[in-house]
């Protein structure tokens, strides 16, 4: 069933594939977060209880969410690197790795922001903002592994083993708000029930959410563009590449 | 699949589940130590049939009961009643509230237990809930007027 993937385990493929995907990430990412942040913030309705001060959810929620997606992405990347034995997966993994990481520090910042004016405290211990923290860790804790081998096939099964073991954080940030007494509200969109937001204020923030999960396809595919090249320097096609580039920079 | 890609993928299964696991069991082990406040109840009736003494710092969550706040005309001191689902707490405090403090409001102060259900706070925080609506909307479905927070420069 899944065998038509299997061309793309090649690092060659894999790099058109990237240069082919590439300007559909780009423009609709664009589109996306300009719409949807400009919508958000200048034209969506005051909240009845938090007045102007509710528009940060349109950075916090998108940057949140997708912070932990691209964990759940990446350790997806670890386990086929893992099982199947593609050299290409680790290199998405660690691709993935530093995006995911400033997603969560972007998620924890404006966090912050917005707990001081709503909460009345920057930072509270509780098992949301917790556990988003230890996300933030366990992506450093991937890069730093990765970084540590000199060996760089040696490196991505070892950060991919800490990948895989960091899932289980994903369910514990999900439902920290459900599971335990948490400063931190309830989720808004990711439920069953109805979304609790008014329509017109749910629009921007799912444009942006769709933005940002673009705009992370984009850097990633750039840096996994970057990555191949790294690791495959010293092969025919690669020199191949750098040839025509010249040629064509010549002329 | 071939053999030795399915043994693979069973053992990183079988050890994502173990970690799982024993995640799990420590979490819930840890439920009371992660848990951020005690309910009103939980000080009067116990948590798990632990009740907090008096004189423990601890945090408490609950909602202020309409009416019960009471502002020293004098000072910055204020008092308040919190309940969940049973009895009521009466909370002390020195300070300036946060904005989103209001009658009926979610609140989580950390302080000190006195005795006669009395806590001593040297922190509030409010809480607010998952919902976003425009004002309109809110006077519509909950008879909430909106007030503007005090950003206009008035």
């Amino acid at each position: 069933m899944w065998k038509w993937l299997h061309p793309y385990a090649k690092p060659e493929r894999a790099y058109q594939l990237c240069n082919t995907l590439l300007p559909w990430f780009a423009l609709p990412a664009v589109v996306c977060l300009v719409v949807g942040t400009i919508w958000g913030l200048a034209y969506a309705p005051q909240d009845y209880q938090q007045g102007d001060s509710f528009r940060i959810i349109y950075i916090h929620v998108p940057s949140a969410m997708l912070s932990m997606s691209t964990y759940v992405a990446m350790a997806i990347a670890a386990l086929v690197g893992m099982v199947w034995q593609w050299r290409t997966a680790y290199m998405a993994m660690i691709a993935m790795a530093p995006v995911g990481a400033v997603m969560t520090f972007i998620a924890l910042l404006t966090g912050a922001a917005w707990g001081k004016p709503m909460w009345g405290a920057w930072w509270v211990w509780d098992a949301r903002l917790t556990s988003e923290l230890i996300l933030l860790f366990l992506y450093f804790g991937v890069i730093a592994l990765y970084t540590a081998f000199e060996d760089k096939q040696q490196a991505g099964k070892a950060a991919g083993v800490m990948a895989l073991v960091g899932v289980v954080n994903i369910p514990i940030i999900h439902y920290s708000v459900e599971w335990w007494n948490t400063l931190h509200q309830g989720s808004t969109i990711t439920k069953f029930d109805k979304p609790s937001i008014a329509t017109e204020m749910l629009w921007p923030l799912l444009l942006n959410i769709f933005g940002f999960a673009l705009f992370i396809a984009l850097v990633t595919t750039m840096r996994l563009k970057n990555e191949i090249i790294r690791r495959e320097m010293h092969r025919p096609w690669v020199q191949m590449l750098v040839k025509q580039k010249e040629t064509n920079d010549a002329v | 699949m071939n053999p030795r890609r399915k043994q693979r993928l069973l053992v990183v299964s079988l050890v994502g589940a173990l970690v799982m696991g024993a995640v799990g069991l420590m979490l819930f082990a840890l439920t009371d130590s992660i848990d951020l406040f005690y309910t009103p109840t939980q000080i009067v009736d116990g948590r798990e049939g632990v009740k907090p003494q008096v004189g423990q710092r601890l945090r408490i969550g609950g909602m202020v009961v309409p009416g019960s706040v009471n502002r020293d005309s004098e000072s910055l001191a204020v008092s308040f009643d919190l309940v969940d689902t049973g009895p009521a707490i009466t909370v002390r405090y020195q300070g300036i509230l946060p904005d989103l403090f209001r009658e009926g409001q979610g609140i989580v102060a950390t302080g000190t237990l006195l005795a006669g259900n009395v806590i001593e706070a040297h922190e509030v925080l409010a809480k607010h809930d998952e919902e976003y609506m425009p004002p309109e909307l809110a006077e519509q479905m909950k008879g909430i007027k909106h007030v503007k927070p005090a950003n206009n420069g008035g």
